[in-house]
């Protein structure tokens, strides 16, 4: 999942500065999930930019809005609202803002910072898992990943600043390292760690980065 | 003698690093590389320690070697792509510069420059085998150098790491890439390293002992900071108790040195540039 937080309202209103009439996009996929645009989180900031004298032209939550079939759908449905509109706010990742500025001719702007894929936890606790490198070697280390988890993204081994399993980052943090030797012992795979491995390729994450299947 | 035939044919061999300075006043800083002559095999130049802005490792280790001195640049894996690497390292070799010490870099975090971007492109064992490689003629493309260099390249070890196992696997694979000498990080727990070493019987390159003479009460706080260095109390008592505390300091450092000869194949100082203390230290020992 893309995990999303809230915007500093301050910057968002910055943003609009000029901009009268706002339609307010959420999505209904990632960011409502994070809790960062859903219905609630945009009740809320209509709540707020009436409260700074904005007019709002509309709202909608777009199941993905980084999905291009289903925003151009949105834009013929509430064709007539978006019209009267200066600028859309869209509460979803940088891929849903950007989607949305692609298919609707009016200026799309961020309600939220992207800020990693990563998994949920629990309610409103995210962790960052995968930098999407393009060059997978999980199954070199027991499924942890040293490239999203360790600050280093370090192949080989943990740096001299690991220290009781935790991070010289932030003592709060994990060392991927730590976790990745833990998990491989348990998997009596321990072996594998010894192995050589080789520096990242990173003409696999060119960008920007394309998939075309037909 | 060179560092190089230093690790080839001295039983004990001693290095001690420089910081070059923050800025191109280099006048205080060249004179203590003059107090090293005679004193050291080789001089390692910090390159950008704790992530802290100074004078290119480069650049510092050319004017060591005008000095006379034999200098090791230290790579860190932060501040380069493996291509920034390479141009560096054929530039130094052209320039004489002939040992290269590899380390992963401090995350920028808690320093100044805290918003740069940290690289990290290879880790240092990777370093390690792209020097070695380059010493082959082949540079990290596969593709053939004109003139290929003769670096003696070395990593470092951290002894104090808990759990160890992360820095055993480690260094088993720096050693297997090619290093050639080991500098490990400050060491003040004797009993400790001696464990260490036990565990890296199988470890024949030459191991200098990290040491960094405690200078004051204040750093014993700066000291305990740093992950997998164990100072015991005994030490931190004796340097609170002292009315000298830079004297205790040097006592301290060559009680360590001598209670660890037969482990070790040398020293390496960290004095945060107070070399003077070097010698004092090493006619105690």
């Amino acid at each position: 999942m893309i995990i999303t937080e809230k915007k500093e309202y301050k910057k968002i209103l910055e943003s609009l500065k000029g901009m009268d009439s706002i339609y307010v996009v959420g999505c209904g996929r990632c960011a409502t999930s994070c809790s960062t645009g859903g219905e609630e989180q945009v009740f809320d900031i209509i709540a707020k930019l009436k409260k700074d004298s904005k007019k709002i032209a509309g709202s909608y939550i777009i199941e993905a809005p980084c999905d291009e079939r289903l925003v151009a759908k949105f834009s013929r449905a509430e064709k007539s609202k978006i019209d009267k509109a200066d600028a859309l706010l869209v509460l979803g990742c940088g891929a849903g803002v950007q989607t949305v500025s692609d298919v609707i001719k009016l200026p799309a702007y961020p309600a939220l910072e992207s800020v990693f894929l990563g998994k949920t936890k629990t309610l409103g606790r995210f962790y960052e898992l995968c930098v999407m490198c393009g060059d997978c070697a999980l199954e070199e280390t027991g499924g942890i990943c040293p490239v999203a988890r360790c600050s280093k993204h370090l192949l080989n081994g943990p740096c001299g600043g690991s220290h009781k399993g935790k991070c010289e980052v932030d003592e709060n943090l994990d060392c991927a390292w730590y976790l990745i030797f833990e998990r491989l012992k348990e998997l009596k795979q321990f072996d594998r760690i010894k192995k050589y491995m080789k520096p990242k390729d990173y003409s696999k994450a060119i960008r920007p980065r394309k998939v075309e299947l037909r | 003698m060179t560092f190089k035939e230093a690790l080839k044919v001295k039983d004990f061999v001693i290095t001690a690093e420089l910081s070059p300075p923050k800025g191109i006043d280099l006048e205080a800083v060249l004179k203590k590389a003059d107090l090293l002559k005679g004193k050291v095999d080789g001089v390692n130049a910090t390159d950008n320690q704790v992530a802290v802005l100074h004078l290119s490792s480069v650049a510092f280790c050319a004017l060591l070697k005008q000095k006379g001195l034999d200098p090791i640049l230290q790579m860190n894996c932060r501040d380069r792509n493996a291509l920034a690497m390479e141009a560096d390292l054929l530039g130094a070799y052209a320039l004489g510069i002939r040992n290269v010490l590899a380390i992963t870099g401090d995350y920028p975090k808690k320093s100044l420059h805290h918003v740069v971007k940290p690289v990290f492109d290879i880790d240092s064992v990777q370093l390690i085998k792209l020097i070695k490689d380059m010493n082959k003629g082949i540079d990290f493309a596969g593709e053939p150098l004109v003139g290929a260099p003769s670096f003696t390249v070395g990593g470092v070890v951290n002894p104090g790491a808990d759990p160890i196992e992360g820095q055993l696997v480690k260094l088993k694979k720096k050693i297997d890439a090619g290093a050639e000498f080991i500098q490990t990080q400050i060491v003040y727990d004797i009993d400790g390293f001696k464990k260490f070493k036990d565990l890296t019987k199988d470890i024949k390159v030459k191991m200098l002992l990290g040491i960094l003479p405690i200078r004051s009460v204040k750093m014993i706080k700066a000291i305990q900071n740093i992950p997998g260095v164990h100072l015991p109390k005994k030490l931190i008592e004796r340097i609170e108790k002292a009315k000298d505390p830079v004297r205790e300091g040097i006592e301290i450092s060559a009680e360590i040195i001598s209670g660890l000869k037969g482990y070790i194949d040398g020293v390496h100082f960290m004095t945060l540039n107070n070399v003077e203390s070097i010698p004092d230290i090493l006619s105690r020992i």
